[in-house]
């Protein structure tokens, strides 16, 4: 199986004046392509942190992260931009969209990052915004969507750079249940079209349908479970 | 996305908050127009005042013979001192380094043409006169030359508000008048000047005529005063002590008896102009700059404000990979805008005042205050300058925000 993310006794310690919290204590977790894997535990757990460190928006304060064959530990912030832009698709519980941009120039922006041409970046970005069923939406801003839709919009985004990983982090959190079965089965579509997910989550019901669930409780993997293929 | 929906974003800022944009800008506007009209001011007041100062002459030095004020070679203090047209010539003989012109003049004598009769002050006196005083012939005249002083002529040349009493706005070149019933030719009129200092009257009313002229008609001796003007300005104190020299000689008194002939030296105005003028400048520039200062500081505090309202759209940037370099140009480009449109109203203000001023009549009295290339480039220069540090610091905390704690996701 080809290795995507190999994470080696990462450990990360907040201090917050004298007191030290270890959010995560030795994790070790391989993640292999086009596997789709929900982390699930209680708040607390340092799901939050795990991902911030699969996602390089936070470096881990020791051990190893290997990303697509690249060591991502204790780079700047440069690189982790770059990294970021090139192999992480972020999907987030609060849609994060950009306000005052259609939907259109909100899928474009990973485009605008990794310096692709105006015209490029429309096309891929209409492109994108077709395959998640919006391409009569591109021209409309985020308040002009429903939750349902926004959400489409930043998957969308998140995939427009064809990320090594799509991230998402309670991606249903902020949608009905009608909303959130839509982006679960298009999560398994993507999926099932060769994408790798890593997918953070409490809600156990969309962590069935994952092919791999991984637990984290108290800053440690305690459980990794495989689903029978 | 990029610059088109950057410019988007800014509207997007500015109708979401248009008042604070509105007063951040007007911050900025009120500063420029501070720095570019204080200056413009400045400039204008100055140019007037030394157009004024030019009237009378450019570092001239008047001198009148008075009484002596020490005891000198057994003889008492209190003694007149009298000048004649051979004393101006011994100046000019032994003090090549400056260039002198005696005066005459009375102001008995009455001008004649048809019905019109005037009691001007008349000046004789020799033609490098004009030159030093600033007395510049208006077009179709000239100013009493050496031919009329060789022959003695009968010529006038009239100032231009005399020439306007005498004739009207009738051609007086060419033109008689009679000067106590002898007629004289009337060779030029005086162009318009201005003249905020005289020691006998503005020379716009008087009437000038050649000094040899003048002593045959009116047996006169004696020369009133006399002007000299070193060529070069740094010279005339020097020249100033050889002129007491050559005069204390000829007429027996202490050279450093300095009221036995008075002088006015105008340099030491044009000194005293040229340090007011530097500290008036510097201090209305300095004014102005405060003002736009503290403009700066306005913006720089909006920006701050901005940064910290957008802070989640910056997580977002970062995340999708924006690098922080990005981000950091991002709003530093967002407040040279400010800055920039702050400016350009003010600029715009500037010039519509400028534009204004000349109608309200005041130039006599405070100059014309002008949008030099000076006012210009240097109001432009401290925009640039105050637009760029306002803007570096809130665009560096901006860049330097982590992501994670930007998404609210810690």
């Amino acid at each position: 199986m080809d290795k995507l993310i190999e994470l080696r006794d990462v450990r990360k310690v907040y201090s917050t004046g004298r007191l030290e919290v270890q959010a995560l204590r030795g994790i070790d977790l391989e993640v292999g392509r086009n596997e789709y894997v929900a982390i699930v535990g209680p708040s607390g757990s340092g799901k939050s942190t795990l991902m911030n460190i699969l996602g390089c928006l936070d470096t881990p304060s020791s051990g190893s992260y290997t990303l697509s064959g690249e060591a991502v530990a204790g780079l700047d912030r440069n690189r982790l931009a770059e990294i970021r832009n090139r192999h992480i698709g972020f999907v987030f519980q609060s849609f994060n969209l950009l306000p005052y941009a259609t939907a259109l120039e909100n899928v474009e922006l990973p485009l605008l990052f990794a310096g692709v041409s105006t015209k490029e970046r429309r096309e891929r970005a209409a492109a994108m915004l077709e395959r998640v069923e919006l391409g009569d939406r591109m021209e409309h801003k985020p308040t002009e969507l429903s939750g349902g839709q926004m959400q489409r919009v930043a998957i969308a985004r998140a995939l427009v750079n064809r990320p090594t990983i799509l991230l998402a982090d309670e991606p249903t959190g902020n949608l009905d249940s009608a909303s959130g079965k839509a982006i679960v089965s298009l999560f398994e579509e993507l999926h099932a079209a060769g994408q790798t997910i890593v997918l953070i989550t409490h809600d156990s019901g969309i962590a069935k349908l994952a092919s791999r669930v991984v637990r984290v409780q108290d800053g440690q993997i305690v459980e990794d479970v495989r689903a029978a293929a | 996305m990029g610059s088109l929906s950057f410019f988007r974003q800014m509207l997007q800022d500015v109708r979401q908050q248009k008042l604070r944009t509105a007063l951040t800008v007007l911050g900025i506007t009120w500063g420029t127009v501070s720095v570019s009209l204080l200056v413009a001011f400045g400039e204008g007041l100055e140019a007037r005042i030394r157009a004024n100062q030019r009237g009378l002459g450019e570092n001239i030095v008047i001198a009148w013979p008075s009484r002596t004020s020490l005891p000198w070679e057994g003889l008492g203090k209190g003694r007149r001192i009298r000048i004649t047209e051979e004393d101006v010539e011994a100046l000019r003989r032994e003090i090549p380094q400056a260039r002198f012109s005696g005066e005459m003049s009375r102001e008995n004598s009455t001008f004649r043409r048809e019905r019109v009769r005037i009691t001007p002050e008349v000046s004789a006196n020799s033609p490098i006169f004009a030159a030093m005083r600033n007395i510049i012939p208006a077009a179709g005249g000239r100013y009493v030359n050496d031919l009329d002083l060789d022959r003695r002529r009968r010529v006038v040349f009239l100032g231009d508000k005399l020439k306007q009493d005498l004739f009207g706005d009738q051609e007086a070149v060419g033109q008689t008048v009679m000067l106590d019933n002898v007629p004289f030719l009337v060779v030029g009129v005086m162009e318009k000047k201005a003249q905020d200092s005289s020691y006998s009257g503005r020379d716009e009313g008087k009437a000038f005529i050649p000094d040899a002229t003048f002593r045959g008609l009116f047996s006169e001796r004696y020369l009133e005063n006399f002007i000299f003007q070193a060529h070069d300005a740094s010279a005339t104190p020097e020249v100033t002590r050889k002129v007491y020299e050559v005069l204390a000689r000829r007429h027996k008194f202490d050279p450093a008896d300095k009221e036995a002939i008075g002088m006015w030296d105008t340099s030491e105005a044009e000194k005293f102009f040229a340090i007011f003028f530097g500290t008036f400048r510097a201090f209305l520039a300095i004014i102005g700059s405060f003002t736009l200062v503290v403009g700066g500081i306005g913006v720089s505090n909006i920006m701050y404000v901005v940064v910290e309202e957008r802070t989640r759209e910056i997580g977002v940037k970062l995340a999708v990979g924006a690098k922080p370099a990005w981000i950091q140009r991002q709003f530093l480009a967002e407040t040279l805008t400010l800055t920039a449109v702050g400016g350009v109203c003010g600029m715009l203000v500037t010039f519509g005042f400028l534009a204004v001023f000349p109608l309200l009549g005041l130039d006599e009295y405070v100059g014309t205050p002008q949008a030099s290339p000076l006012v210009i480039a240097t109001t432009t220069a401290l925009l640039g300058v105050i637009g760029m540090v306002a803007g570096w610091f809130p665009a560096r905390r901006a860049s330097l925000l982590d992501p994670v704690v930007a998404l609210k996701l810690a």
